[in-house]
């Protein structure tokens, strides 16, 4: 069993309620930061921790700490992003669903370290039940003296919010987060301004994504060098990870990152391995932006060394033969499955959710989707093969946003690993309406492994 | 003397000029001129929070400053990036700055419904210029384009929502000009459309200069007196005293032989308005005993307007749309030859009736 | 003219007292659930705009807001909207098969209300169930793990209630 920092009393009975969730040591951090440490020496010791954001993209989150401007008279806001909508994704949800308190206590410390006075959650508008628990949560909190005016006699003082938003992926990009957190539509602001210096209401915004702010806490109260310990290089504390698709025990894991990916799949500890006795084809690591690797790159490396679940190896050999940890879910296809059908999906999905601003994402989301529907209804040309190709790279890196990427990619992974599954579609387009292409030569048959 | 400022040093395809802290890279190119400034589609100098999103005026910047001279990972927007001092940037000497122009000019394409030729755009439409340089002929989309029905917002204006690039521009100046804003941009992603919801009249005294500033054909003024080809139109600068405290009363006057077809905001050679005009200078004020001439207006040499000695015929028989009657707007390749008209070798005159897009066709030209 | 109930009010300036003085406009998103909940299960033209009314907006703002994010209904719905998830983790677990189920249970199509008003079927993005897939939304809550027979009681479960409240 691997060691659990956030998870690990998870399953205690109770656990939802500030009682048992202080009995069980909940809001040592607090006390810790409040009573014994500067604002600046939090933000050192996460800092030191090496915690890197968790919603995606990774970036540390000691220094991100550290950008946010303090202009003096100027209020400063802390943001937990708790939008959690891309696909393969829903970690932060079981957290919040089952450990409320954990999240609060992180906000508590979080926004100490910040200077922060109002600190708002911004929680995507379909978990419809979590706001309930959390603002039971909060009030709980509230009423122990954890918020509120004068916390803990140190003079601080925090209030929380719960901020539903109405169905929006792009409200998990930053900025379009904290547009519509104004009451305004989930459009991407121009950056820069970076929200460090203009955020909400153009104050300085720190926005983290819930599982890093969760994360604070054990950082508080291992240290952030022991903290940095576990796990390897730059890949420091344990991960959560939505596990999906065809696999045997679906379900949200916490683990350090020195594991394997084939550790993962296949132990009965995580996945359990593939569903119905079939075989991987393939997997697409850290949710559904991030590229789609075939069942071989996704186990070695390119180098033929073992793929570890952490963020340096899930992208080692770049996009071309690796792919990314991004939000941590973890989608497994097995040999039944279709990948231009898959590709289909996503496609579809972020033509849905574009916001529409940018001309390149507007229009490319929609052509490509087109394209997809057709090749995998049998209509395809092959030269709309090159086609899709050329539009996911006129649309990677000119658009405002990173959903412009988040769509492209997906796209160029699945045609750069499956091209002959593509062409396979292209060629026979009736055998296509009632068969799939199955495994072919990618995947390497595996033994599974036992934990 | 004021004590001197600092000026940034910035080079743009292998230019170099000074320019004040906090210039964008847009308007640093614009200093320079000619082609070395971008294309701009959604900015607008005059409209706060303007530009970032056509995405059309990407360049290349292969040094950030002389401080940190390592080059952006990716392309910028021109028009919402400020150059720093060294900078150095690449446009039209950029073989990545063109092709990701060449993919931006085809995804505004993709749901145009390239009617140019029946549009009252044709001539002055910046899209039209863009696809003339960066289009490729024919199109690689298969599919149906998107459309709405075209409707009037009141009197005035007429919206025609399939040719809407969605540069925001007209909700700018419906926040920054009038008092009230009425309509905006409704749905999202590829659904987004310009629109009041509930279909209403826009009427503020300054809501006519979201037909200035529409780079594209979607607004237009429903009192220009017959659909026309502003070529064959001549600008006249003229002015009022205009009763209303914040319209400076300066127009172009847009003449047919003695009559005014249509009234406008004058506009810079970026095709930028100079200053608004209100609603009853625009709409109301048809007659040349209404104004003080001033003169003709200068036209840029490149400009299709510019082409317009139209001396042949005085008044076309029909309008455009007649002439095409029936016939289905062509794609892509129409607007190539709309633009022929920059071709100075063509005398209007010489072409019998109004012109159209066939008429420029070089195979024509040469017999 | 429609109009919150007082209880509903004072839930309004709760809301609208968790943001800065002058920044009342971010309260539109909740107060649009709100009013959703409390006008009909959709937002009429009318309801949005007695809702910029309350947040003292321009209905042009309100309106903008309403027809961006997926959730607000602009038309009229079935008293229970079955909201089944179509996105890849839950297509591999068999999505496809579940609309298809509902719709020849149910008779309609997707997008579709059924003529006594009960239900209606929508298809919708990743709701973060993907784990449990295949799943729906039905009201606040989810409904995950469907199989055909799962289908079948919360149809059965949808008349029942209906039958109870009406
Ligand atoms: C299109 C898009 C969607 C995103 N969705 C989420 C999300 O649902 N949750 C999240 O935490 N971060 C999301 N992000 C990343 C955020 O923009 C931001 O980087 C993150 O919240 C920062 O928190 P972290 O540093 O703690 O990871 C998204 C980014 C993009 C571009
Ligand atoms: S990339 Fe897409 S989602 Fe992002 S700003 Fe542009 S249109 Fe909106
Ligand atoms: S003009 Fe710069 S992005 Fe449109
Ligand atoms: S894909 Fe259906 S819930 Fe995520």
């Amino acid at each position: 069993m691997g060691r659990q920092l956030l998870l690990e009393k998870i399953k205690v009975e109770g656990i939802r309620g500030y009682e048992t969730y202080r009995r069980e040591g909940g809001y040592r951090s607090v006390e810790k930061a409040l009573k014994t440490m500067t604002p600046d020496q939090v933000t050192d010791e996460v800092k030191k921790s090496g915690l890197r954001g968790r919603g995606g993209a990774g970036f540390p989150t000691g220094m991100k700490w550290s950008f946010l401007a303090k202009p003096e008279g100027v209020p400063r806001y802390l943001v937990c992003n708790a939008d959690e909508s891309e696909p393969g994704t829903f970690k932060d949800r079981y957290l919040m669903e089952f450990l409320p308190h954990l999240l609060i206590e992180g906000l508590i410390v979080s926004s100490y370290a910040l200077g922060c006075k109002r600190t708002y959650i911004y929680i995507r508008g379909e978990y419809a039940w979590i706001p309930e628990i959390l603002e039971t949560a909060i009030a709980e909190a509230k009423a122990a003296g954890w918020l509120g005016q004068n916390i803990l006699g140190t003079g601080f003082e925090l209030e929380i919010y719960v901020q539903v938003g109405a169905g929006a992926y792009i409200c998990g990009e930053e900025t379009a987060l904290l547009e519509s957190l104004e009451g305004k539509r989930g459009n991407p602001r121009i950056k820069p301004p970076f929200p460090a210096i203009k955020g909400l209401w153009d104050c300085p915004t720190v926005v983290n994504n819930v599982e890093t702010l969760a994360a604070v806490v054990p950082i508080l109260n291992f240290g952030g060098e022991e903290y940095a310990k576990i796990g390897i290089g730059k890949s420091t504390g344990t991960k959560l990870l939505s596990a999906c698709g065809n696999i045997n025990k679906p379900g949200v894991y916490e683990i350090d990152m020195t594991i394997s990916v084939e550790e993962f799949i296949f132990s009965d500890e995580y996945c359990g391995g593939i569903a119905n006795g079939k075989r991987l084809k393939a997997c697409i690591p850290g949710g559904s932006s991030v590229p789609i690797l075939p069942a071989n790159l996704l186990l070695k490396t390119a180098k033929g060394e073992t793929r570890l679940m952490n963020y340096e190896s899930l992208s080692d050999g770049g996009f071309a033969k690796g792919s990314m940890m991004g939000s941590g879910g973890f989608i497994v296809l097995d040999e039944d499955q279709c990948v231009v059908r898959h590709t289909l999906t996503l496609a579809r999905f972020y033509r849905h959710e574009s916001c529409g601003q940018c001309s390149p994402c507007r229009e490319g989301t929609g052509w490509m989707e087109k394209i997809l529907r057709n090749i995998e209804n049998g209509k395809g040309k092959s030269s709309d093969i090159d086609l899709l190709w050329d539009i996911q790279r006129k649309i990677e890196g000119n658009t405002i946003c990173p959903l412009g990427d988040a769509a492209a990619w997906p796209v160029a992974a699945a045609i750069r690993h499956f091209r002959d599954e593509f062409e396979w579609h292209v060629n026979n387009p009736v055998e296509c309406l009632t068969r799939n292409y199955g495994l072919a030569h990618y995947a390497d048959p595996l033994t599974p492994v036992t934990a | 003397m004021a004590e001197e400022k600092k000026l940034f040093k910035v080079t743009i395809d292998n230019i170099t000029i000074e320019v004040e802290p906090g210039t964008s890279i847009l308007m640093a190119a614009r200093r320079i001129g000619g082609e070395v400034a971008p294309p701009a589609m959604c900015y607008y100098t005059k409209l706060k929070g303007s530009g970032g999103k056509c995405r059309t005026c990407l360049v290349e910047v292969t040094a950030g400053s002389t401080a940190d001279p390592r080059p952006m990972p990716k392309l910028v927007a021109s028009c919402r990036t400020n150059v720093m001092d060294g900078m150095v940037v690449r446009n039209i000497t950029s073989e990545k700055v063109i092709d990701a122009r060449n993919g931006v000019v085809e995804f505004l394409l993709i749901n145009h419904p390239l009617d140019c030729p029946i549009c009252d755009q044709a001539g002055e439409c910046s899209l039209q210029d863009l696809s003339y340089e960066h289009g490729k002929e024919g199109t690689r989309y298969e599919f149906q384009r998107r459309t709405f029905e075209k409707h009037d917002l009141g009197p005035y204006i007429q919206l025609h929502m399939t040719r809407c690039i969605l540069c925001y521009r007209c909700v700018y100046v419906a926040d920054q000009l009038t008092e009230r804003r009425e309509h905006g941009v409704l749905d999202r992603g590829d659904h987004s459309e310009i629109a009041t919801y509930i279909k209403k009249a826009l009427d503020h005294d300054f809501i006519g200069n979201i037909i200035d500033v529409c780079p594209v054909g979607a607004l237009t003024d429903r009192t220009f007196r017959f659909k026309n080809r502003v070529w064959f139109l001549k600008p006249v600068e003229a002015h009022r005293e205009c009763n209303h405290p914040k319209c400076c009363g300066k127009v172009t006057l847009w003449y047919r032989g003695e009559e005014v077809f249509r009234v406008t905001a004058r506009k810079d050679e970026w095709g930028e308005v100079v200053d608004w005009i209100c609603n009853e200078c625009r709409f109301e004020k048809k007659k040349t005993s209404d104004w003080m001439i001033e003169g003709p207006t200068r036209v840029d040499r490149h400009s299709v307007i510019s082409q317009g000695h139209y001396v042949g015929v005085v008044r076309p028989q029909e309008v455009v749309y007649d002439v095409m009657g029936g016939r289905k707007p062509k794609l892509l390749m129409d607007i190539h030859s709309v633009s022929e008209v920059n071709e100075p070798s063509i005398d209007l005159s010489k072409i019998e009736g109004p012109a159209h897009s066939t008429d420029f066709e070089p195979k024509k030209l040469t017999n | 003219m429609i109009k919150f109930t007082d209880e509903k009010l004072k839930k309004v300036q709760e809301i609208v007292a968790r943001y800065p003085e002058g920044r009342q406009k971010s309260a539109l998103l909740p107060v649009l659930h709100l009013a959703q909940d409390e006008f009909g299960g959709w937002l009429s033209p009318e309801t949005m705009d007695y809702v910029a009314g309350l947040l003292k907006l321009e209905p042009i703002e309100v309106y903008e807001v309403a027809t961006f994010y997926s959730m607000y209904n602009l038309k009229p719905v079935g008293r229970f909207v079955f909201e089944v998830c179509q996105t890849g983790p839950c297509m591999l677990r068999g999505s496809d098969q579940i609309v298809d189920y509902i719709k020849q249970r149910l008779g309609i199509g997707v997008g579709e209300t059924t003529p006594d008003g009960l239900f209606s079927l929508k298809t919708v993005e990743c709701l973060g169930a993907c784990g449990y897939a295949p799943m729906m939304q039905l009201g606040k809550y989810y409904r995950e793990h469907l199989t055909k027979e799962k289908v079948d009681s919360i149809i059965d479960e949808c008349r029942q209630n209906a039958a109870l409240n009406n």
